[in-house]
């Protein structure tokens, strides 16, 4: 695909169902009541001139460039707020136009520079375009006048320029700002001729402001004054390729924007169904780390870890990889070797693994990162409804009455959806959250939450009982929806328990700490404020009761009745990009892709003939239980995929002393991660950039992922897999991911109809896709349960065993902050670092002050697992009693602190909830100063001598 | 928490968390998650090493002990 802009309507699409009919230029054109002028002329084909019209914001109406003159009216009216009425005639060109609109652009262009020949925009710039369009051919007015030349750049944002010279105050930027990112960072100041876009902070400067760097406004403005500054420094680019983001699970599609095989800029696809055209700094433009420095690109080996990294070829690699394994299992058994898919990767990538490991390791010891983020998502709903993903897809939000966010803090780790639900909530939707901190949404910009439950941290289960015994006991349950869609006696069995007294809001404050009258009315809000929508995050899976909180979740939406249309259901928003594509894809030990048990025989025999192999029938371990394993001496070797399971795993020690106990430890990633300071063979991996695939977001939409630069280290990770598996005798002859897809589609019947094929021309397919539903299910059960009837569960609040005591007497919860992902291997390689160099510990100034401290001082946090060192950021964004922090940054390595306790279904790990202390600190710990020095012995690579 | 500890202590929060059943099914749906979802050798680590197991949770263990296969495949 060569350069095209993508098209512009100049105004937003009407969804109405009824028609109108004009005619434009002589051409009749039929459109939905609400369709402008300008949009109606666009759809045949016909671009009125335009500079503050964009199809991603409201009409605005004040460039005067696009006017028109309709039949029977008096005056040239501007298309972009004239709506299409029945019989209207309208001409967009005719002298008298001609001349105003000359007139409005020559003013325009006698206040910008004329330098476009070496303007960054040069080319790809719409006043430009413009000029051109409206026939401008000189500028009366010289530049001796007022003018707004030479204004100083702002160069204060890591990722774009702000030129105010080239301002022609259209607003674009002010408006993307506030509809579609939402955040109204941006203003208009001042009046008239000193009219111009501010950041609204005193230095006035895009960084220090309340700008998330989402990219809108650059990609709003019409001229080169917000400006990428890779485009600055490259030139405009000559191809684009439309693919997936890899950073969350809301899966944003991006256009990389090429010149040869450079990446210019990622910009977001106005026709992605997850996105709808909108970015976050990190998809924007956090995408630097794919050709970092650090990246390795050969492969590398070594006898043991305390010895340097020896380069070698692929084939070596694969060889002694093999040879290694086989090893180890004809010594320590068949089970004593297991492997960690990757949610980094593709649906492609992720099958192969777990093949892997099932056909040629020859057992089920396989497992993923959604162990430690959304694995009791996977019980939970699998239980309740029969499937284990999310009811909707995110236009759903659209049709939301109430929106209620628990242990999701959706502005910094799902941003791009977040702007959608700000969208919503502007609209009118109520907002209900339950959260222990004060994320942004409870209040932001035209935004603020009904109801905010601040409970404790380790009582989710209690606060959703609670609010279960307020819609039973005061009549709100949709009765004829239980009626028809769930299990009568298991409806009665739980509506039984959550009556009970000891089940009230008033019984159950004292260990919530929520208010008893504010959980009742945030109740009574969900159950009868129309369309009630669940939108839930890690903050409800990491818990030892996770599981339990989604089954208790999925009984509210029953319960009410919410569930099966547009603007309800329980919807996780899953962490990794491909988070919900690796559990689709197979990678829990206990069953195979489409989530069918290891022990069914039936689909066992499917596999077994399809591969030509016996498959175990015993299920696997998992990421804990394997380390479990590694200590007590019966599992030896591990492959790991694009997974640091050093950093992101609780009880940093624990996951150290397995990882030293193995005799293998195979790791393939882009970086030498925290994981591969234990590791005895590294892969090096390859980029979302660098190879075609699928993934697969929160909405269950499958996406396609394309290769528009060639691997850096010479093979995508599915030929990384590949190899490895031929070098175990599996004789694969994969030419490219589709074929795997192929398997995948015959394999497994909810992926049934889907294809690369496919995916090309309809874009993305939500599964289940097959002959039922052939292009997809945005919303799952709608007639009537996967599972048939609905299953209540009844979810006894059982506390957590981790207590706050004299020793340990506050709570730290973690999480995540916007700028960075995960452990931050990528995003710590790129500019992000400019918004959060180091991970900080939240605490209320009453803890503060108890202990001496004060904003920005060096504090311990220690638990019973370990200690670490960070600077403290005093806020009441937390409550007395309870600390946060994020995990992005090794050298802090919070995950040092959290505990071994976990989720008592999926072993996902309590990263919520630990009993810490906090005091004064002058220096890093002990053991972060041994980590650091490990670290860097570690990583040492032996250089080859020069030959002769 | 030694790894036959921990598998101790997972069985009885498996437990606790089937609490409002009647004790017969709650050792039931133990026994069901044990073999769904706990590799062999956890399996054989739990039942060689029964002390400290809460009520529900040994007759759960005990039912793998008997040999039972309780679990009923699940698909999409």
């Amino acid at each position: 695909m060569g350069y095209e802009r993508q098209a512009d309507f100049g105004t937003p699409a009407s969804d109405a169902t009824a028609t109108v009919t004009a005619l434009i230029d002589g051409r009749p054109v039929t459109v939905p009541v609400g369709t402008t002028v300008m949009r109606a002329a666009a759809e045949i084909g016909t671009a009125i001139p335009k500079l503050c019209a964009t199809d991603s914001l409201k009409s605005f109406g004040s460039c005067r460039l696009c006017l028109v003159e309709v039949e029977g009216r008096r005056g040239t009216p501007a298309s972009c707020t004239t709506p299409v009425e029945e019989g209207m005639v309208v001409h967009t060109q005719t002298p008298a136009l001609q001349k105003l609109r000359k007139g409005v652009m020559e003013l325009y262009i006698s206040d910008h520079p004329l330098d476009c020949l070496t303007c960054a925009a040069n080319g790809d710039c719409e006043l430009q375009d413009q000029a051109g369009a409206v026939g401008l051919r000189e500028v009366r007015y010289d530049l001796q006048g007022a003018n707004h030349l030479g204004q100083a750049k702002d160069l204060s944002n890591p990722y774009f320029d702000f030129d105010p010279s080239k301002c022609i105050a259209c607003s674009r930027c002010v408006r993307a700002c506030d509809e579609v990112q939402g955040t109204f960072a941006l203003t208009i100041e001042g009046r008239g001729f000193a009219s111009k876009v501010s950041a609204g902070t005193a230095s006035d400067d895009f960084l220090s402001s309340d700008c998330v760097s989402c990219g809108a406004c650059v990609q709003a403005c019409p001229t080169a004054t917000l400006q990428e500054r890779k485009v600055v420094e490259i030139g405009t680019p000559e191809r684009a390729v439309v693919t997936t983001c890899a950073y969350c699970g809301v899966g944003c599609t991006f256009r990389a924007e090429m010149r040869g095989e450079q990446l210019v800029r990622m910009v977001p696809w106005k026709d992605g169904k997850a996105n709808r055209g909108h970015s976050c700094v990190k998809g924007r433009f956090a995408w630097g780390y794919a050709q970092h420095q650090e990246r390795i690109l050969k492969p590398m080996i070594r006898a043991s870890i305390d010895q340097p990294w020896r380069e070698v070829s692929w084939d070596e690699a694969f060889a002694y990889s093999a040879s290694e394994i086989r090893r180890i299992q004809a010594k320590y058994g068949q089970r004593s070797v297991g492997g960690i898919t990757s949610s980094r990767c593709t649906n492609e990538e992720t099958f192969l693994v777990q093949k892997l490991i099932r056909a040629g390791f020859g057992n089920n010891n396989v497992d993923t990162c959604a162990r430690v983020c959304h694995s009791p998502t996977g019980y939970g709903l699998k239980t309740t409804f029969g499937t284990s993903a999310g009811t909707q897809d995110f236009d759903s939000v659209e049709a939301a009455d109430v929106i209620l966010v628990i242990g999701a803090n959706p502005t910094d780790a799902h941003p791009v959806f977040a702007s959608r639900m700000k969208r919503r909530l502007r609209q009118g939707a109520k907002l209900i959250v339950i959260d222990p901190r004060r994320i942004d949404l409870v209040r932001t910009p035209h935004i603020e939450a009904a109801h905010h439950l601040p409970l404790r941290p380790g009582t989710n289960v209690a606060v959703l009982t609670a609010m279960a015994h307020v819609i039973v006991t005061e009549g709100l349950v949709d009765a004829a929806f239980v009626r028809e869609r769930c299990d009568p006696q298991e409806f009665q069995d739980w509506a039984d328990f959550v009556g009970l007294a000891r089940n009230s809001p008033e019984a159950l404050a004292p260990l919530t700490t929520v208010d008893a009258q504010e959980l009742r009315a945030a109740a009574r809000l969900y159950a009868t404020g129309g369309n009630g929508a669940i939108y839930y995050g890690l903050g409800v899976t990491e818990h030892s009761q996770g599981s339990s909180t989604v089954m208790a979740i999925a009984n509210l939406a029953m319960a009410t009745g919410n569930i099966g249309r547009p603007g309800v259901g329980v919807n996780p928003l899953r962490g990794q990009n491909n988070v919900q594509g690796a559990c689709d894809m197979g990678s829990f030990p206990h069953e195979l892709s489409g989530y069918r048990h290891i022990s069914d025989g039936d689909t066992r025999a499917l596999f077994e003939a399809d591969w030509g192999v016996a498959l175990d029938s015993e299920p696997g371990l998992r990421i804990p239980n394997m380390l479990d394993a590694a200590v007590d001496g019966s599992f030896k070797a591990l492959y790991v995929q694009g997974e640091d399971i050093l950093q992101s795993d609780p009880n940093t020690k624990h996951v150290a002393a397995g990882l030293a106990a193995m005799e293998c430890v195979i790791v393939q990633d882009l970086f030498l991660n925290e994981t591969a300071n234990y590791a005895h063979i590294f892969l090096p991996g390859s980029t979302f950039l660098e190879k075609d695939g699928t993934f697969t977001n929160a909405e269950r939409r499958i996406q396609p992922v394309r290769k528009v630069m060639t691997p850096l280290n010479g093979l995508a990770d599915w030929e990384v897999t590949q190899g490895l598996g031929n070098a175990l005798g599996l004789d694969w002859s994969y030419t490219h991911p589709s074929e795997i897809m192929d398997e995948v589609a015959r394999l497994t019947p909810s992926f049934a109809g889907v294809s690369f094929e496919r995916l090309d021309e309809l874009g993305s397919i939500q599964w289940p896709a097959n002959a039922a539903n052939p292009e997809g299910t945005p919303v799952m059960h709608v007639d009537g349960f996967v599972r048939g009837k609905g299953k209540f569960v009844v979810t006894d609040y059982v506390p957590t065993d981790e207590k706050t005591g004299p020793r340990f007497p506050l709570l730290l919860t973690t999480g995540r902050i916007l700028s960075h992902y995960n452990v931050g291997a990528q995003t710590r390689r790129t500019e992000n670092v400019a918004w959060h160099p180091e991970d900080r510990l939240e605490l209320h100034p009453v803890d503060a002050e108890d202990r001496g401290l004060k904003d920005g001082d060096w504090v311990k946090l220690a638990s019973r697992s370990g200690e670490t060192t960070l600077r403290v950021l005093v806020t009441d964004r937390v409550a007395p009693g309870i600390v946060y922090t994020t995990f992005h940054h090794p050298s802090t390595q919070a995950n040092v602190v959290t505990t071994d306790y976990s989720d008592w279904a999926t072993n996902c790990p309590e990263y919520k909830v630990t009993a810490v202390q906090v005091s004064a600190s002058n220096g890093p710990t002990d053991w972060q100063a041994d980590y650091e020095a490990q670290a860097a012995e570690s990583r040492r690579i032996a250089r080859l001598e020069a030959a002769e | 928490m030694t790894g036959q500890e921990r598998l101790t202590y997972m069985a009885n929060q498996i437990a606790r968390n089937f609490a409002t059943l009647d004790d017969a099914v709650a050792a039931r749906a133990v026994a069901d998650h044990l073999l769904k979802y706990w590799d062999p050798r956890m399996k054989a680590g739990i039942l060689a090493h029964r002390e400290g197991l809460l009520p529900v949770a040994a007759a759960a263990v005990a039912m793998l002990g008997e040999g039972v296969r309780t679990v009923e495949p699940r698909s999409t």
